[in-house]
């Protein structure tokens, strides 16, 4: 494949090693000379000196038959508008761009900047996941599919312990999909009963997190909501 | 009509001045406080007291754009000293907000010819400035300041 990326900071430059490494043919353009000589002497003629907001900077990295454009500058407009103009103006089929403030991941949306990622959002999901207190961890959002898969940690006083999954009251829109008990994974079946300290993971329907956290947490009666 | 101007700079103040003297509402906003004295240059009372309302805060921040009244703009200038924000807010303001009239101020004449051709009203000086510098030199050549065929030419 062929990728430009842009934004030469630890995120860019990093990404345009390991792409190379993968075997891409990859052009990571920098706007501050500075920063351009020093990634110029690893990665030497993949790096193109510009300001990619410009667009004669993206033709000049051949963007006409660029398969994929990364931007992970430090700035959101410019993230958005490079990837905007490589997506409806050149036609490049698939756009990563960063968000720097996830304030912003609702302008991205807006000008259909899809995917965007957010290290914010990211350390954010990380830390739900290091700190099972949280009890209800978001592993995924399938935004496109309209579901959310989530984790949810069964404590002591989880109102779902000791119970047959297919006694439980699952909210409608939600399903357990499996379950990891003493580090193994298995997919639960209706005579499943539920422990103390399983983890587990059910696709939902966005917002019937409250449903489920009922269900589930300490206060849960296991009927449902 | 309410004109909502992001940018309150040389050009963004000056336009602000003149379509408050043509009996409009007008509202601008903003990153910097400071840019409010620029609106007052030449006024004789303060710009409130004339009926002017100024907003500080940044035009990618959605509160600020509301604090600003861009719900009830008929007119929306991009006026900022960055293209990109430019841009980026233009078509915040035509989508989310579906103001009527938007209009970006572009520097770079590229981009301005694309988004022009996307739909987005654009105003480029830099366009505006190569014309000028164009036209001055065909005036001086036509003039005949140098060169040895001036004399025929003039």
């Amino acid at each position: 494949m062929y990728i430009i990326v842009v934004g030469a900071g630890k995120v860019g430059w990093n990404l345009a090693r390991e792409l190379l490494e993968k075997g891409h043919e990859v052009t990571l353009i920098e706007s501050d000379r500075r920063r351009y000589l020093t990634v110029e002497q690893e990665l030497e003629h993949n790096v193109s000196y510009g300001d990619a907001s410009e667009l004669w900077v993206l033709e000049r990295a051949g963007i006409q038959r660029a398969d994929m454009v990364i931007a992970v500058t430090g700035d959101d407009e410019d993230n958005m508008l490079i990837c905007q103009v490589a997506r409806e103006k050149y036609l490049v089929d698939q756009i990563i761009a960063r968000v720097n403030n996830p304030r912003n991941r609702q302008h991205f949306d807006l000008l259909g900047i899809k995917p965007s990622v957010s290290a914010t959002d990211l350390i954010l999901r990380l830390l739900e996941h290091e700190v099972p207190e949280y009890g209800l961890v978001h592993l995924l959002d399938l935004q496109e599919e309209q579901l959310e898969i989530i984790e949810m940690l069964l404590g002591k006083d989880s109102g779902v312990t000791g119970r047959r999954v297919g006694d439980l009251s699952m909210p409608e829109g939600s399903l357990l999909i499996s379950v990891l008990r003493a580090g193994k994974g298995f997919v639960p079946t209706a005579d499943t009963v539920l422990q103390e300290g399983d983890e587990v993971l059910a696709v939902l329907d966005p917002g019937k997190e409250d449903d489920l956290k009922a269900l589930f947490g300490p206060e849960g009666n296991g009927n449902g909501g | 009509m309410f004109i909502l101007i992001v940018g309150c700079g040389r050009v963004g103040s000056s336009v602000a001045r003149a379509m408050l003297r043509e009996g409009h509402t007008v509202s601008c906003l903003d990153e910097d406080p400071e840019s409010h004295a620029r609106l007052e240059v030449g006024l004789e009372k303060s710009w409130e007291d004339l009926g002017g309302q100024f907003t500080v805060g940044a035009g990618l921040e959605a509160e600020a754009l509301e604090a600003a009244g861009i719900d009830q703009a008929d007119v929306f200038i991009a006026s900022t000293d960055g293209d990109n924000t430019n841009i980026v807010i233009s078509q915040i303001a035509q989508r989310r907000y579906e103001v009527e009239t938007v209009i970006a101020r572009v520097l770079d004449p590229l981009r301005a010819e694309w988004y022009e051709r996307q739909g987005l009203r654009t105003v480029c000086p830099t366009r505006v400035a190569i014309e000028m510098l164009e036209s001055a030199v065909h005036e001086a050549g036509g003039r005949g300041g140098e060169g040895p065929g001036d004399a025929a030419a003039a």
